[in-house]
């Protein structure tokens, strides 16, 4: 039997080896292991969710390996890219919270530890850290606060922002349900946490459907003022 | 007069008239900023194994676009004459040209000498093809079928080479797959048995690969005839939404209108009742 040699691309996807000439083989220092992270900010609340798929190429390397980590009682963070880069980087930031909290005997912001990400990832600026970020938390007011990373640093704050492998899928979706934008004549009701929770389940129903690195279960972290509150919703595993 | 031919008789040497053009549209899409489509994969499970009273096909039905599930229900399994079926993975349009063509010459063979082909003779003649485009052809096929000379089941590689075994899996969920069959595999099963093992051998590639998915489709092809079960069991994972999103009418915007009347002349007039009861 024949069996076509399978090269890894240098985003872990496979590629068919056929055999034109001497072929350089590069070591990449990336692989990307999947997933989508998702965040809502409400008026009093603020919503996390992330697929618990870790894969790499066509393979499953994990079906309960969640991509929201938790900082601080107010701040969930979503990570999603390469799965080395994100273990460190929450691990940096973890660090960084026990200093700032060491030397000025309060817990750090969601705003400030946003602002903090920024320069950590920055200083990577010409090695980047392969990793989606999205913060989601409850600023000082209380109210709910998204703050969307790309690799290197830059950052804004959102309402509502899809990060990870089926981003281009879930963005439109909320611009459309929670933006109410392209659409004429609809009363623009402000989104209370239910219908919210209702919403991310259904966008990552839809983005398992079509996005392969999507699936598993779905991790959905709830911040309040109370707390923050886990649920987990399973997904297409196929 | 002279019969007509089965198959036209290819040219000598490797046929690769599309190269230069392909070449030469690469520099003026990429001038033009516009990126050359790429081919729908498969990405694919396929099984095949033969039992006693025939053999059996098996495959998933997604197809991939690079990352994305381009379709959901695709059909993998093809038909090629009333005895053969071919199950194939790899380019989506590759192996669905090479099938339709395969089946085509096969059924003017069978006007002509008035049988059903035979598995070898199908397999030559994609054999023969696909060795000549040179891997280019990106079709992984599963043949399988029952003839005069017993029940067949036969590989063919992109690249021309081919393999007579009694079970067998291709695609990108081959090795999961494999995992089932070479652990269950026994010669002569009986034919519910083997169904159920095509079937497993198939789960097992949908849940471990990601480029296989959803239903699956199953092919029984014995002395007495086909059945063709499609699908042979639906996904589990139906999507259950909670939420129905709907748009009223007035939804989207309109910008402009322009009401451009069509002139008409009445030339029959027909009235039909409709029952409104």
């Amino acid at each position: 039997t024949m069996f076509a040699t399978q090269v890894y691309g240098d985003n872990g996807k496979m590629k068919e080896y056929h055999y034109t000439g001497p072929v350089e083989h590069r070591f990449s220092p990336y692989s990307f292991n999947g997933g989508t992270v998702l965040a809502v900010a409400g008026e009093d609340f603020a919503i996390v969710a992330s697929d618990t798929r870790l894969s790499e190429g066509y393979s499953i390397h994990s079906r309960d390996s969640p991509k929201c980590y938790k900082l601080t009682d107010t701040t969930v963070i979503g990570c999603s890219g390469f799965h080395g880069d994100c273990l460190t980087l929450t691990k940096i930031i973890d660090a960084r919270l026990k200093m700032y909290k060491h030397s000025n005997n309060k817990c750090m912001t969601s705003g400030a530890i946003a602002a903090m990400l920024s320069t950590i990832l920055y200083g990577r600026r010409f090695f980047p850290y392969y990793v989606y970020n999205i913060i989601g938390g409850l600023d000082e007011e209380g109210k709910g606060a998204v703050y969307s990373f790309d690799p290197v640093g830059s950052y804004q704050r959102d309402t509502y922002k899809a990060g990870g492998s089926a981003s281009a899928m879930l963005q439109p979706l909320l611009d459309n349900q929670i933006g109410f934008k392209n659409m004429e004549g609809v009363q623009h009701l402000p989104l209370n946490q239910e219908k919210a929770v209702q919403l991310v389940k259904d966008v990552f129903i839809s983005a398992a459907e079509r996005d392969v690195y999507t699936g598993d279960a779905l991790r959905i972290c709830i911040v309040t003022k109370d707390g923050i509150k886990e649920e987990t919703v399973p997904l297409r595993k196929d | 007069m002279a019969l007509s031919n089965v198959l036209e008789i290819p040219t000598s040497g490797f046929n690769f008239e599309n190269v230069a053009r392909n070449v030469a549209l690469e520099g003026l899409l990429e001038g033009g900023q516009t990126k050359t489509p790429k081919p729908m994969k498969t990405g694919t499970t396929i099984a095949g194994l033969v039992c006693k009273e025939g053999v059996v096909l098996g495959a998933d039905t997604r197809a991939t676009s690079g990352e994305v599930v381009a379709d959901k229900m695709c059909a993998k399994i093809h038909y090629i004459s009333p005895n053969i079926y071919c199950c194939g993975a790899g380019t989506a349009a590759d192996t669905e040209k090479t099938t339709d063509l395969l089946s085509s010459n096969l059924t003017i063979f069978s006007m002509n000498s008035g049988r059903n082909p035979r598995v070898v003779m199908a397999v030559n003649i994609l054999q023969d093809m696909l060795f000549r485009y040179r891997g280019q052809i990106g079709a992984s096929l599963i043949l399988g079928g029952v003839d005069c000379n017993g029940n067949h089941l036969y590989t063919v590689g992109p690249y021309g080479s081919i393999d007579n075994v009694p079970y067998l899996a291709m695609g990108s969920g081959d090795l999961a797959a494999l995992g089932i069959l070479e652990d269950r595999f026994k010669p002569n099963m009986e034919m519910e048995e083997a169904k159920e093992l095509v079937r497993d051998a198939i789960h097992s590639g949908i849940m471990s690969d990601l480029g296989s998915g959803n239903n699956i489709d199953i092919c029984v092809i014995t002395k007495q005839g086909v059945d063709y079960i499609r699908p042979y069991q639906e996904s589990e994972y139906k999507d259950k939404r909670q939420k129905r999103y709907k748009y009223g009418p007035g939804t989207t915007s309109i910008l402009t209108e322009k009401i451009v009347p069509l002139e008409l002349e009445v030339v029959q007039e027909t009235v039909q009742r409709m029952d409104t009861a």
